[in-house]
């Protein structure tokens, strides 16, 4: 149970931060795709500038994890039809419902449950993506 | 307090984001809230079925203790950290979601059009949400990542793969919006 406390603490830091960036807002992605607010460039920009720092300085500075391995990113397979296709259905859904896979669960503790149902249908559709994938380009 | 009741600003959010994905891999993990579905997927019997849910899922347990986390920050920052909801949207956006026949626009953090019970039982309601979230679950599996994975650890680690996936996440967002949207409603 222990190991997993840095973990909870972590998520609902988390959860605290879209709600207050509402980020978790179906408002703010319209928003966003329509170009007419900084809000959510500013968040992914802060977000990507801060990350590509942290992550260059603690290269340069040799950091461990705390299981005292090299701290590294899992790397992506090299690749681009799955990422254009993947990546554009992924944005339809996003624009659609205006919740991402993070926001769904964090929307649940707003108390709006009505999100459930589209909980449910991205289980659906993971699914579905792991009964095609053999027969889907790559 | 003030500062903590009001909405963050991007620029204090953003960083905050970056922390929580260094956190993680400081852990020695990722963040990636996506993998979680298909980790439920598996929890749910589908590895029986379908090899791709054929993993050992309890090793992605510590994800699962993270959307825990997640949803109990929500509950705490919507109940206890906010002023009552009264968002900040841009005039534009209000001006547009009222000629689609949008009402108290930016009053809740979801749009009663769409979300409440009443709207969510109409044909058209409960459509939007289950295709709309059938094509983020299918989506994301595809490009192998959602927001967190690749838009945030993604690039933050100067990876191509992910610039694709999220310029697929623009171009699938683009035309919902502006193509899709005024025909809906």
């Amino acid at each position: 149970m222990g190991k997993y406390i840095k973990f909870f603490i972590v998520g609902i830091f988390f959860g605290i931060v879209l709600v207050k960036s509402e980020a978790v807002s179906w408002y703010r992605i319209f928003e966003m795709f329509k170009f007419q607010s900084f809000h959510m460039y500013g968040i992914i920009g802060t977000a990507v500038g801060t990350g590509i720092l942290l992550l260059l300085l603690s290269k340069k500075n040799n950091v461990k994890t705390i299981k005292g391995t090299t701290l590294n990113v899992p790397l992506k397979e090299r690749g681009f039809t799955r990422y254009i296709i993947g990546g554009t259905i992924f944005g339809l859904g996003w624009a659609l419902c205006g919740a991402c896979p993070g926001p769904m669960y964090i929307l649940l503790g707003t108390g709006a449950f009505s999100i459930i149902i589209v909980i449910i249908a991205a289980l659906l559709g993971t699914y579905t993506y792991g009964l095609l994938k053999n027969k889907l380009p790559h | 307090m003030e500062y903590i009741l009001q909405p963050w600003p991007w620029y204090v959010s953003g960083p905050c984001i970056a922390i929580v994905m260094f956190l993680l891999l400081y852990f020695g993990r990722t963040f990636g809230m996506s993998s979680n579905l298909r980790t439920l997927c598996a929890i749910g019997g589908a590895g029986k079925r379908v090899a791709f849910f054929k993993f050992d899922w309890k090793s992605q347990r510590w994800n699962l203790v993270v959307v825990l986390g997640a949803i109990f920050g929500g509950f705490i920052a919507h109940y206890f950290l906010s002023n009552p909801i009264h968002m900040d949207l841009s005039e534009a956006t209000v001006k547009d979601l009222t000629a689609l026949g949008f009402n108290d626009i930016g009053q809740s953090l979801l749009p009663p059009e769409l979300f409440r019970w009443n709207s969510v039982f109409s044909l058209k309601g409960i459509l939007i949400l289950i295709i709309g979230g059938f094509l983020v679950g299918f989506g994301t599996r595809y490009a192998g990542g959602c927001t967190s994975g690749h838009a945030i650890t993604g690039l933050s680690s100067l990876q191509l793969p992910s610039l694709i996936a999220v310029i697929g996440f623009f171009i699938g967002g683009l035309i919902m919006i502006h193509l899709i949207y005024p025909i809906l409603f």
